[in-house]
């Protein structure tokens, strides 16, 4: 007498199993499926928006500035079409594309101080901007800036090319003759051309108040210093707590607490960090952040040095336990045929225990850099700025980073910015994928090795 | 117990715990030098656990203790004068599963000299020569000594292992079921080598394998396992040497009832 199902009962049971395993399977594909979708849309949906047509007026036509073609012109010839058409803003020119100090200071400073390490003409060295005549303000310009500089100012601020209307992609594709209909019923005198928003001069040009000339170039460049920093400063802090947790600290009350404390720090919101990093790195730490104590003046705790260490405190909890878990993963075994070795407790763990968790340790570290660059909240609170025109030039420089660079363009309400943020957001991937391919190659690396 | 010859390692009434837990109760085995000493017994009776304690290897285990002494030329390695670390490199030790380094062959085996200071490569390349030679792996590997430990076979991985333990040196040399993830032809070749050592080194194996105690040992330690059911409800259990004697002695006229029951296979 068995208490297990007959057999036709067992068959009948058996195709009740079989059905609804094949149940579960469709609904874990579907799930896939439509996460691969979600992805995918949202991709296309930024990639649509950065590239399409555009409706672009000319303010002089090139043709009336010069009888010759705007990119034959030498230095000289562009500098006087510059003098011509907008003799006014040659100083501007100046101060935005030679000065080397804050631009509060630029006119009260005699040349030799302001220009520093440029090319300045006899005898104006000790002259303020506001002193010199135009003769030695385009002498200037000359001698300073590339062709290319020039002819960019020239396009710019004598051409004065304006974008009045833009289209995504897909409308461009599929929707083009009403567009031309449009255009030529709205905008007479504009020209219609493809346009992609991502560019060389998209990723070189500093931000600007004109959608068509901004670029993220000191976003893209405070990001990388951001990074730098918070790198600098995390990883050999986490490493190190990591190592004293995992191999040194005794399994007791009070560190268990601290191990957990790290654990919940990690899913701590960042715009928490970013207020802590208000409170003490740009506010308490002043003197030091802003660099007051090493003699940069002029400036308050709202610097990159801060946005790093802010970044820093943000990723040390992730990079812990990171490195804690690659260092749990080293086998015992290894551990124990190195102390057999008649090895001491550092040895083993520099000999043994860290190259076997390397790969980890940097796939870890990789992926939390790549947090670092996205992270948006803790900059904000922070006080990133939204307007820079200059490259950041060191740890005690005013930034701005991608992600504020986005967030503040997508905030506009002109059309165009939507698309350079588009432009922005691609980049910003780009790089994030970038970081995160670095961190398999690594991996892969290194783990090919040890088998 | 007959002893010929000097000692190399006495165990002298020791008793060793995890935590509050008694694993092994009073165990006291002198050791002979340049003799091959094996430690038998049931899965659980504290074997393994006497063996580790010779090398402190118990002290990597956070509330493990050892009471008693464990005496080499004189000293109490239990003394805290004494640091474990010299006491791991004079008395090597070699696992039941082969450990080797995720290195080159030739790191592998330079690892022990490294950590005392040696990197000039010469020197080094010497020392990894000998030892290899000695664990019977140089023709082998000589001409691939970059490749990696991990890529060679099982028995060669445990050989290599041995050289590793050999080059920096020790008196003793400690082996936990070494044959036990072999097969027969690997497990051939390491005790020829142990009988091959066993002229220059004192060699202490445990075993599960009682034909293997019988074919390499000259002596031989029986442990078995006591019970005490006498608190309600909680079974407690410990290790306790049973027999030691020359290994033919022991295995041909076993004193004690519960040692013939066990090498006639009828418990174990």
């Amino acid at each position: 007498m068995s208490y297990l199902p007959d057999e036709w009962l067992f068959k009948n049971r058996l195709l009740q199993r079989q059905r609804r395993g094949k149940l579960y399977r469709l609904f874990f594909f579907a799930s896939l499926v439509l996460a691969v979708v979600a992805l995918v849309t949202l991709l296309l949906n930024v990639l649509n928006e950065t590239v399409g047509l555009i409706a672009v007026r000319y303010e002089i036509a090139p043709e009336t500035i010069s009888d010759q073609p705007i990119d034959q012109l030498d230095n000289v010839r562009l500098a006087a079409i510059l003098q011509e058409y907008a003799p006014r803003k040659l100083k501007v020119f100046v101060r935005d594309h030679l000065s080397v100090v804050d631009p509060s200071l630029f006119t009260s400073l005699p040349l030799s101080q302001a220009l520093e390490g440029r090319n300045i003409p006899a005898g104006a060295e000790t002259s303020t901007i506001s002193d010199i005549s135009d003769e030695v303000v385009l002498e200037l310009l000359t001698r300073n800036l590339s062709t290319d500089q020039l002819r960019e100012l020239v396009l710019t601020e004598v051409v004065g090319l304006e974008v009045l209307e833009s289209w995504p992609a897909t409308e461009s594709l599929f929707n083009r003759a009403a567009i031309e209909e449009r255009v030529a019923a709205e905008y007479p005198d504009a020209e219609l051309q493809t346009h992609s928003w991502i560019n060389s001069t998209f990723l070189s040009s500093p931000m600007s108040s004109v959608p068509a000339q901004a670029g993220i170039r000191t976003a893209l460049l405070g990001s990388l210093w951001m990074l730098a920093i918070t790198m600098a400063v995390a990883f050999p802090l986490g490493l190190g707590a990591a190592i004293y947790l995992q191999e040194y600290s005794s399994d007791n009350f009070f560190n268990r607490l601290i191990d957990t404390n790290i654990r919940n720090l990690a899913g701590v919101p960042s715009i928490i960090y970013g207020m802590l990093g208000l409170a003490i790195f740009v506010r308490a730490l002043e003197p030091i952040t802003s660099g007051s104590t090493f003699g940069v003046m002029d400036s308050n705790g709202r610097t990159i040095l801060s946005a790093g260490l802010t970044m820093a405190l943000l990723i040390l909890p992730i990079l812990i336990i990171n490195a804690q878990e690659a260092l749990r993963a080293v086998p015992r075994s290894l551990r124990e045929a190195s102390y057999g070795l008649g090895a001491t407790q550092w040895q083993t763990i520099w000999n043994t225990v860290l190259p076997a968790a390397i790969p980890g340790i940097l796939t870890g570290t990789i992926l939390a850099m790549s947090r670092a660059v996205g992270e948006t909240a803790p900059l904000i609170v922070i006080g990133a700025s939204t307007f820079i025109v200059f490259d950041p030039n060191g740890p005690f420089s005013k930034f701005t980073a991608l992600p504020i660079q986005i967030y503040q363009w997508t905030a506009r309400p002109q059309d165009q910015f939507r698309d350079i943020a588009a432009a922005a957001i691609v980049i910003l991937l780009v790089l994030l994928l970038t970081l995160n391919a670095a961190a398999i190659i690594l991996r892969n690396r290194y783990s090919g090795k040890l088998a | 117990m007959t002893q010929n010859g000097n000692l190399a390692v006495e165990i002298r009434g020791v008793n060793i715990y995890y935590g509050p837990k008694l694993a092994v109760k009073d165990v006291n085995i002198p050791i002979a030098e340049r003799k091959i000493t094996a430690f038998i017994g049931p899965s659980g009776c504290g074997k393994s656990t006497v063996l580790r304690a010779i090398n402190r290897m118990n002290d990597l285990i956070p509330d493990a203790r050892v009471e008693g002494e464990i005496v080499y030329h004189g000293q109490n390695l239990y003394d805290p004068k004494v640091d474990a670390v010299e006491v791991r490199r004079r008395i090597g030790m070699v696992f039941q599963k082969p450990n080797p380094f995720p290195k080159s062959i030739f790191e592998n085996v330079a690892y022990g000299p490294r950590l005392l200071g040696i990197n000039n490569r010469e020197k080094l390349a010497v020392i990894v020569e000998q030892s290899l030679r000695q664990a019977a792996l140089w023709d082998e590997v000589k001409d691939d000594l970059k490749k990696s430990g991990l890529a060679l076979s099982g028995g060669q991985q445990q050989r290599l292992c041995i050289a590793r333990a050999l080059a920096v040196e020790p008196d003793v040399i400690l082996m936990d079921e070494p044959c036990s993830a072999l097969d027969p032809i690997a497990t051939q070749k390491i005790e020829e080598l142990m009988r091959e050592l066993v002229q220059h080194y004192t060699i202490v194996i445990v075993t599960h394998n009682m034909q293997q105690a019988t074919r390499t040992s000259d002596h031989t330690a029986f442990f078995s396992i006591r019970k005490d059911e006498s608190q309600a409800g909680r079974e407690i259990r410990w290790g306790e040497l049973i027999e030691f004697a020359p290994t033919n002695a022991l295995f041909e006229s076993p004193q004690q009832q519960e040692t013939a029951d066990y090498i006639s296979g009828r418990f174990g």
